[in-house]
Parts: C-alpha cells; structure tokens; sequence
C-alpha cells in the first residue's frame, strides 16, 4: 500500500493470519492481569472481598480464602475494599503478544492461553502496541459481544464480510446490530457471492448498506486458501480487487 | 444423561449444518444452541417458539447526572477505562461524566468510592432465551443483544435448562452446538460434558484452531472425536489431519466431501439427510453411526 502498515491479529482464540503472512517473530510480549494474593496473617475472615466481587472470584470458607483466577476480571474490587489491608495483586499471564515483520507490514498477534476464558485484556495489550504505524488493519474475532467489541472498539471503519445464505444472512444482521449500536461506520463485503441467494443484496440495500465488493465461489481460491496462500496470489485480478476495496475505504474515513 | 457438545473453533466448517443433520438422525433428545452470539442452529429446524425469557446477565454502572458533582475521582478507580469525560458547551454545567455501557464491566469499584452515592448499579437485561418445539424434538436457544457481555453465563443458563428439560421428558441425549473459539464461551458450553465432536476442514488455519480446541478438551479431560468437512478440498492436509489424530489417539469418525448440497438445504430451511439422501449425507450417516459407538461407551 506503499504505507506504514500494522496488521493485528485480534481474534485472540485462534489467531490464523500468521499463516498467512509467515511472519519472522521478534518479540514476545506476556500479557498478564492482576488477581488477588490474600495474607492469611493479615486476613480476619469478614467476608468483604468476596461480598464485593462481582465475579465469585474470591470466597472466604472459614479460616480459608479460595481464589478464583480464571474468574478473575482483575478490577481491583478486592483488594481495594480490605479493611485490613491483606490483599495484594500480582500479575497472572493469561497470553501474549507476538511481534514481527511478515511481508513487509508490521506483524502484531495476540494469543489467549489455552484453558483461559477471558479474552479481552489480550486485544486490549495488543492494540495499545500498535498506535505508531498508519494503518492498522485489524482481524477481528467471530461474534458480536466482548471479544469483538474490543476489537473494533475506537476503529474509523468496519467491513463485515458475510456469504449469501440463511446463516450468513442472519449472522450479518447481528453483526449490523452491533455496528449501529456502537456507531462505526461500515460496509458489506459478501464472500462466494454465487453460492446462495439474493437475499443479503436485498437486505443491505433496503437498509441502505454499502456493498464494497462480491467473490464468487472459486474453487483455486478455495485450495489456496486452504495451503496458507493469499488471495493475491491466486490472480492478479484479485490483486487489482482488494486495492480498489482499500482504495475505497481509505477515501471514507478520512484517514489516509 | 449424556450431552455431546460440537465446536469447530473456526466458523464456516458446516459445523451447524452438520449438527442440524445429527437432529434429524438422532432420537429423543434435546437440542441446544450455544453460540449465543449468532445463533443459526434455528434456521434449519423448522422451530416454533413456545417460550421466551428475559436474560439478565450481570449489572452496570450507571452516573446519575443530577447527583453529579464532576468531582473527577471515580475515572481514577475504573480499570476498564469506562468512564468518560467530556467538556460542554451548552447548558448550565461545563462538564459532564457518563460511563460507556459497553465498556463497563460491572465490577462496581466505582459505585463504591463515589463520596455523593451518585453512581446507580443494576441489573441489565442483555438477552433472550427461547424453548422452541421442532419435528426433531426439543430446542434451547438464545440471542445475546447487540455488543454485549456475559455470553459465557448465558450459555450456562441454556444448558441448565436443556438438562432439566431433559429429565422431565426422559430423554437421554442432549446435542450441543457450539459457540467458535476457546474462550469463555466455549468452555462455558464444553465443562461437565460427555463427549465433543470437533468439526474441522482441511485448511491450515481450521488445523490451527483444531489442535488449540484438543488442547482444551484434553485440559478438561472429556473424550473427543474429529469430524473432517470439506475432507476433498485438500486431500494432502486431509491424511496430515489423519495423521495428526492418530498420534493424538483421537478418533476420526465422520470424512465428509464437499457437496453444494449443503448450502442448497439450507436455502431451503433443511437439513442436508433429509434434502439429498446422496453425498455428503451417506458420509453423515456414517459418521453418526460412529459417533453412536463412542456415546455408549
């Protein structure tokens, strides 16, 4: 894009764009939240932590304080409202971050530790690490609560790529949902635009949504993708595509 | 009682196709759909909702402006940078604080420290969940509203009352479908389970997400089994999939090929067994023949 460009791998679960960028890493970065740490010296067993915690995080059982780390949401609550002073936070890695250089762009994933639930803290790290280059293209999880509200949460402009079926169609008006609620504008790109029906057109131009681009199903493209490959790679019409999408959006949201 | 549980890691391996087949193949039982973020298990049902409940699914803070005095100490206290700042300049007040609903986490630090009690704390309704009747018994389903958080509780709730539906009706199989990912969700949908079925495909990115779910699935102990979709689209990471289980002891039960009549059922709001009883439904069949194997044991 002859630009200072970032791309960060936000869908933090299964982070797949390494696979595709083959990436030289550089550095790894810990990402770590803090849970509570109780002095039973300290500790007179009132309760009030775990009355405070909103997460069953922390329970007091007697002359015994069991904590929860992986309910933990590391707000402090805890800590905070001791009367004795008992509890101190330390932090717990729940994942880390991954930089490097793939293809000539700045490469940034974030990876949750398996076994772990809570994601956002992840993409939360990850995104604060990458506010020095121009563009930031981000790869955002499935879904449409915390994960991904993290992830395009304070973006210039959000593509939803969809397919033209009954799942993909209904996917999009929850995705749509979420966009609208959190104000971000956005446009459609529907992927094998040849396999289903024409309802998805007919949805976005009844809500008045840009389509940005169609793929019709290809078959090489399908195996490509499969082998790790990019789509550019595949035809150079492709190549030509994807630029004229940027292109696009560059000029939208006035932040080229 | 045993639940079977299917994820897939990724979207888009025909994982909720593949279950809505399993509930036309399969007897007595309940179904429940898990990924309460973009629930589509539905859609090829034919269901009919007979219920509706609210979810309530955590509190939020909430300033109220009139007992505001701008004191500025509560942003101080907030770790999940919710509370918000910002100057005014119409009206009588200069500056106003509110706090962004969806960046709140409702731990209610805040609500604690405000010296004039003007932060309010409630329970906010974030969902719905549905008991819906289809031609295949049973079905436990929800929507999560629009960027909101708690999945991981709502999931909980859905498989709690799939289990109570279950014993009343003397039923002894639920089918889950599960949410993508690793995260809260799916371990919300995966903990205490019976059996999972892993449906992947043979791409790079899907044997990523697979080896990461078996990771977890194994972290939990409970038995699972793989499912290859789309096994033709790449013979070569299909035997490297194959491979990859054997050394892993788990079992590949289903091969499935591509076959557009996938898609096809779905357009048509069916399942793929009952849409074309040729392709890739002769493969399902097999598969839960083998899956039915597993569950006795």
């Amino acid at each position: 894009m002859g630009k200072d460009v970032a791309y960060l791998d936000c869908d933090v679960e299964e982070p797949n764009g390494r696979i595709f960028l083959k990436p030289e890493i550089t550095e790894q970065i810990d990402v770590t939240v803090p849970v509570p740490r109780v002095d039973l010296d300290k500790c007179t067993f009132r309760g009030e932590c775990s009355a405070a915690c909103e997460y069953h995080a922390i329970a007091v059982l007697g002359k015994a304080v069991e904590v929860f780390a992986s309910l933990c949401h590391g707000c402090g609550g805890c800590s905070d409202i001791c009367p004795e002073d008992a509890i101190e936070e330390i932090p717990r890695t729940i994942g880390h971050i991954s930089r490097g250089v793939g293809m000539g762009v700045e490469f940034l994933e974030g990876r949750l530790n398996v076994g772990e639930a809570i994601s956002p803290p992840v993409t939360k790290a990850l995104k604060k690490l990458a506010i020095t280059s121009d563009v930031a293209i981000i790869d955002a999880p499935p879904g449409t609560s915390c994960p991904v509200i993290e992830a395009i949460n304070d973006t210039d402009f959000v593509i939803l790529v969809t397919e033209p079926t009954p799942f993909g169609l209904n996917d999009l008006k929850l995705a749509v949902g979420m966009v609208r609620e959190i104000s971000l504008p956005f446009g459609v790109v529907i992927n094998r635009s040849d396999i289903g029906d024409n309802k998805t057109d007919e949805y976005c131009h009844r809500e008045r949504i840009d389509v940005l681009k169609k793929i019709p199903f290809s078959r090489r493209l399908a195996e490509a993708y499969s082998r790790g490959e990019m789509m550019f790679g595949v035809d150079s019409e492709y190549e030509k595509s994807l630029r004229e999408l940027y292109e696009n959006i560059a000029g939208r949201s006035n932040h080229d | 009682m045993t639940e079977l549980v299917i994820v897939s890691g990724k979207g888009g391996t025909g994982k909720t196709s593949l279950v809505g087949s399993l509930a036309a193949l399969s007897r007595d039982k309940v179904l429940v759909d898990c990924d309460v973020d973009a629930a589509d298990l539905h859609l090829i049902l034919k269901n009919k909702i007979q219920k509706t409940s609210e979810f309530t699914g955590g509190k939020q803070a909430f300033i109220v402006e009139e007992d505001c005095t701008n004191c500025g100490l509560c942003p101080e206290y907030c770790r999940f940078d919710a509370i918000k700042h910002e100057e005014l300049t119409t009206g009588a007040e200069k500056e106003r604080y509110w706090i962004d609903k969806h960046a709140c986490d409702g731990c209610g630090v805040c609500v604690r420290h405000c010296p004039e009690n003007a932060i309010a704390f409630k329970e906010v309704i974030s969902g719905e969940w549905y008991l819906s009747d289809t031609p295949y018994g049973p079905l436990v389903h929800a929507r999560l509203g629009f960027a909101q958080a708690n999945s991981g509780k709502l999931v909980s709730l859905l498989r709690q009352q799939a289990r109570l539906l279950a014993d009343k009706r003397g039923l002894d199989l639920i089918i889950v479908d599960g949410p993508p990912g690793i995260g809260c969700p799916v371990i919300a949908s995966i903990t205490g389970a019976g059996y999972i079925l892993i449906v992947t495909e043979p791409s790079m990115s899907a044997m990523h997400d697979m080896e990461r779910l078996l990771q977890l699935t194994k972290h939990f102990r409970i038995p699972t089994g793989i499912c290859i979709n789309k096994s033709d689209i790449n013979p070569v990471l299909t035997s490297q999939i194959e491979e990859f289980a054997k050394n892993e002891k788990v079992r590949i039960l289903g091969r499935i090929p591509y076959d557009p009549s996938v898609t096809a059922a779905q357009l048509e709001g069916a399942t793929v067994v009952e849409y074309d009883v040729n392709g890739a439904s002769e493969s399902v069949k097999l598969l839960w023949s083998n899956l039915t194997e597993e569950l006795k044991e």
